[in-house]
């Protein structure tokens, strides 16, 4: 039963881009802004957390929680010092500078890291698998799926049940009436970009533990995330998860295939979903 | 003086709206500015609640000068806008429109939640909708209880009544007393005339970017209104 | 009395003195040393590139980062023309431009799909599928890559002659040959470039790139206008794709997409010197020229420094260095504007 395997572990790999396009999308969504960074800061915090559990020799979890403040206002100051400077009709400068950002932030990381392959230790957790029945399942994967299935949520309640979530949407259909109600969109921006790097840091954590890193594979991970928020369609959270398995399914089905596929395969499905639904699959976002 | 406005220029970019406006609105008064198109009334209500900032002694709230300010500064100090084309969030429900005028600055007064949902019952029924799908007078509803919602010591109502049919204009601007006997004053941008001169205590008229008239509103002539209005004797 | 123009009288000089640098250009193996004629086969190709990658986002608001795509092609292309088809490698390149158009249809016709940032991105990805699938080429290398036949290489047109002409070995001889090879390419991508913008086709291209419904609302096509772009300047990198890879005879899948190669330098190249202008990507090579040579053994160092003037460049000149120079002198060498000439109007510029 080797394709049930296949597809069941393709679904979880979803989850982890999932949570990869999730703190894309967050940011997107509010204010059109794609950061070309992004995949590098998903890097970058995984760098951050192995810090953590080398100088400090405790568990990636804690690591990872106190990490995610740290992110939180990292990415706060980036948007008010930075992104909130060039932001506007142009989509140019936005677009420039993060990918100046994304330049800087790889070789900042090769200059301090080396280009070694590392990895988040994740003690007994590494290997561990579990039987489902269908399938014998790795305890990673599947705790993975299940943290992006609670950040989508955790999400989705502060978009739809608080103030803050008023806030977001408001200031994403019309920044200027906001701004009547006394709303800084400038200041909206950098709660949601620290929000996002509070994402970023998850994503990081379950990057480092499943798979090797270096610091040159950020710009791989803005283009998985960027595929599943696409084929997801934009400003649906859910969607960017079904964007995230269709990758993620279509990555493992090509790797059993012939191993050489494996990412080929994913791009392929993309710009498949990209010929028929230019939209995407579930699009919300009123652009 | 709860507000005015001294040698007011205000315009975009290159383009200069008005010219040295000086305008006042006394605590509780109601004020109508009228004018025609593109005489500068909307850009006046701008440049007082912050979306077009000036030189800060330009207007002032309570002798504070506020010209220089953002929206969002402004509206903190308790002087909200009814903007026009109202300008409902279409990611929101009727009730999050509403909820969202109050979240960021909270005062006491009379209006919450409850109270508009009295003062416009129709809501009430629809608040869950998405706020774009109601009637343009309803959402010209939202848009004011949306307002309120802050408790404001000043209301500014851009062209309230735009392409509503009368029989709605009316509904509407019988809340408007309502709104007064609350304690906030008011400030009327109107194209219709008649509405505006129901409910003010003064009159301001603009004719390109420039006060040409201004008075108490049971004073002024119907002929003085037109030659202010138009220029000239039209 | 009044006619409409773009000449003027900065223009004319800058003319005049372009002339003169390409006759200076076209003797300088006379004098160059080996060095000096790869570094500027380096300086020429990179300055095509970065002409093209403006016209894409600068003029036609078609901001890529997936031309390396069309690098790649096209250097492979060559490759196979040499290889499969025995053609000389200097035809090849040909072949290069023609490979380039080839990929630009079906990747136009998936990235046009997306807007902005998002078409961005696609062009990546669709960078990344090209480089994936030529992988799988096992006949010019696959994952590993191949060198061009030392046959080839000897037989490159012009090398014979140009080795006896000026006593130089074979490959310095090919580096000759490749310099003026590039330098013809680029004086003629420059010119057309200049020409394009204006011409008619050009003030339809600057009104898409300034507000794409009001140029709509008068007759421009724009979707067939960014298609024109799009796949011009995928030709052309098609063609410098074919010819950087002659020059070194040696390719592989990373080498030819490589993204920060042939986009992130281009980049940066066309952000330093200054956007939508042609002056901006020339002043930028230079800059960019003289970094590198101070920098270049510090490897991630320079491209931090890169990356970082790239963003303090946006965030306070977004015009970069040529804007600032324009603005501050009004000076403008390669004048596309269409001016009002004739006699002084009362009030007016």
């Amino acid at each position: 039963m080797i394709w049930v395997d296949t597809l069941v572990q393709g679904i979880l790999l979803g989850g982890l881009y999932a949570l990869f396009a999730a703190g894309l999308s967050l940011v997107f969504g509010i204010m059109r802004l794609v950061n070309l960074a992004h995949g590098d800061l998903i890097v970058f915090a995984a760098y951050l957390v192995l810090l953590g559990v080398s100088l400090l020799g405790i568990s990636p979890w804690v690591v990872a929680l106190v990490a995610a403040p740290v992110m939180f206002a990292l990415g706060w100051l980036l948007q008010s010092l930075v992104l909130n400077r060039v932001l506007g009709k142009d989509i140019l400068p936005p677009l420039l500078v993060t990918f100046g950002l994304s330049v800087v932030i790889q070789n900042g990381l090769l200059e301090a890291f080396s280009a070694d392959s590392r990895r988040i230790p994740a003690g007994t957790l590494d290997g561990a698998s579990l039987n489902l029945g269908i399938a014998t399942v790795g305890v990673m994967p599947l705790l993975t799926f299940a943290s992006a299935i609670a950040v989508i949520v955790a999400l989705n309640a502060i978009f739809y049940r608080t103030a803050l979530g008023r806030a977001f949407r408001a200031t994403s259909d019309d920044a200027v009436t906001a701004g009547l109600m006394g709303i800084e969109p400038k200041r909206i921006f950098a709660v949601a970009t620290g929000l996002a790097m509070v994402v970023v840091t998850i994503a990081a954590l379950y990057l480092g533990m499943r798979a090797n890193f270096d610091p040159s594979i950020g710009p791989a991970r803005l283009i998985y995330a960027f595929e599943a928020v696409i084929i997801g369609g934009l400003g649906s959270l859910w969607g960017t998860l079904a964007g995230g398995i269709i990758i993620g399914v279509a990555q493992t089905v090509g790797a059993a295939i012939n191993p050489e596929w494996q990412i080929l395969a994913g791009h392929v499905a993309f710009l498949l979903v990209l010929l028929v639904r230019p939209r995407g699959l579930f699009p919300r976002a009123v652009d | 003086m709860l507000l005015e406005t001294r040698a007011l220029d205000a315009g975009y970019g290159q383009f200069r709206a008005l010219f040295s406006v000086d305008f006042a609105v006394a605590e509780g008064e109601c004020i109508a500015v009228i004018g025609a198109n593109g005489a500068g009334k909307s850009t006046l209500m701008r440049s007082v609640a912050g979306v077009i900032r000036n030189a800060p002694e330009m207007v002032l709230h309570r002798g504070a000068p506020i010209g220089a300010l953002s929206a969002a500064e402004v509206m903190k100090r308790g002087i909200a806008m009814v903007p026009e084309g109202r300008r409902l969030f279409p990611s929101l429900s009727v009730e999050e429109n509403l909820l969202i005028g109050g979240q960021v600055r909270k005062a006491a007064g009379p209006w919450s939640l409850e109270s508009i949902y009295g003062l416009f019952p129709i809501l009430r029924e629809r608040r869950h909708s998405p706020g774009t799908a109601l009637s343009g007078g309803q959402q010209q509803m939202v848009a004011i209880g949306r307002a309120l919602m802050s408790n404001p010591g000043l209301l500014l109502c851009d062209e309230i009544s735009l392409g509503l049919a009368p029989v709605v204009i009316r509904d509407i601007y019988a809340a408007l007393p309502r709104i007064r006997a609350g304690g906030t004053a008011m400030v009327v941008v109107e194209q219709d005339i008649g509405q505006a001169l129901s409910v003010a205590d003064r009159v301001y008229c603009l004719m390109e970017g420039r006060v040409t008239l201004t008075g108490r509103a049971a004073d002024v002539t119907r002929d003085a209104i037109h030659a202010a209005y138009f220029g000239e004797a039209a | 009395m009044y006619r409409l123009t773009t000449h003027t009288r900065a223009g004319t000089v800058t003319g005049l003195a372009m002339l003169l640098l390409i006759a200076v250009g076209l003797a300088a193996p006379v004098f160059a040393s080996r060095d000096l004629i790869q570094d500027l086969f380096f300086i020429l190709t990179m300055l095509t590139l970065a002409q093209l990658w403006n016209l894409l986002a600068g003029y036609g608001g078609l901001v890529s980062v997936g031309q390396q795509a069309f690098v790649g092609i096209g250097a492979y292309a060559m490759f196979a023309g040499v290889i499969l088809l025995g053609w000389n490698p200097v035809y090849a390149i040909l072949l290069g431009g023609l490979a380039g158009l080839a990929l630009a249809v079906p990747a136009a016709f998936l990235a046009f799909r997306l807007q902005g940032a998002y078409f961005a991105i696609g062009t990546w990805v669709i960078a990344e599928v090209t480089r994936l699938l030529v992988a799988q080429w096992k006949t010019l290398g696959g994952g590993t890559g191949t060198s061009l036949p030392r046959e080839a290489t000897a037989n490159i047109l012009g090398v014979e002659t140009v080795a006896a002409l000026f006593g130089v070995r074979e490959a310095a001889a090919r580096d000759i040959v490749a310099y003026w090879l590039a330098l013809g390419l680029a004086v003629a991508v420059v010119g057309v470039i200049y020409r394009l913008l204006r011409s008619r086709l050009g003030l339809a291209l600057l009104a898409v790139r300034d507000n794409t419904e009001a140029a709509q609302s008068v007759g421009v096509d724009a979707r067939r206008l960014k298609w024109v772009v799009f796949l011009l300047a995928a030709a052309a990198t098609g063609l410098v794709g074919g010819l950087v890879f002659m020059q070194t005879a040696r390719i592989s899948p990373d080498a030819a997409f490589a993204l920060t190669d042939w986009t992130a330098y281009v980049i940066f190249i066309v952000v330093i010197g200054g956007i939508g202008t042609i002056e901006g990507p020339i002043l930028g090579v230079l800059v960019f020229f003289v970094l590198r040579s101070a920098l270049a053994d510090y490897g991630s160092w320079y491209l931090m420094t890169l990356g970082l003037i790239a963003i303090v460049v946006m965030l306070f000149a977004p015009q970069g260095l040529w804007g600032a120079i324009s603005s501050r002198t009004g000076l403008h060498l390669f004048p596309v504007r269409r001016r009002l000439a004739g006699p002084h109007i009362e009030g007016g510029n």
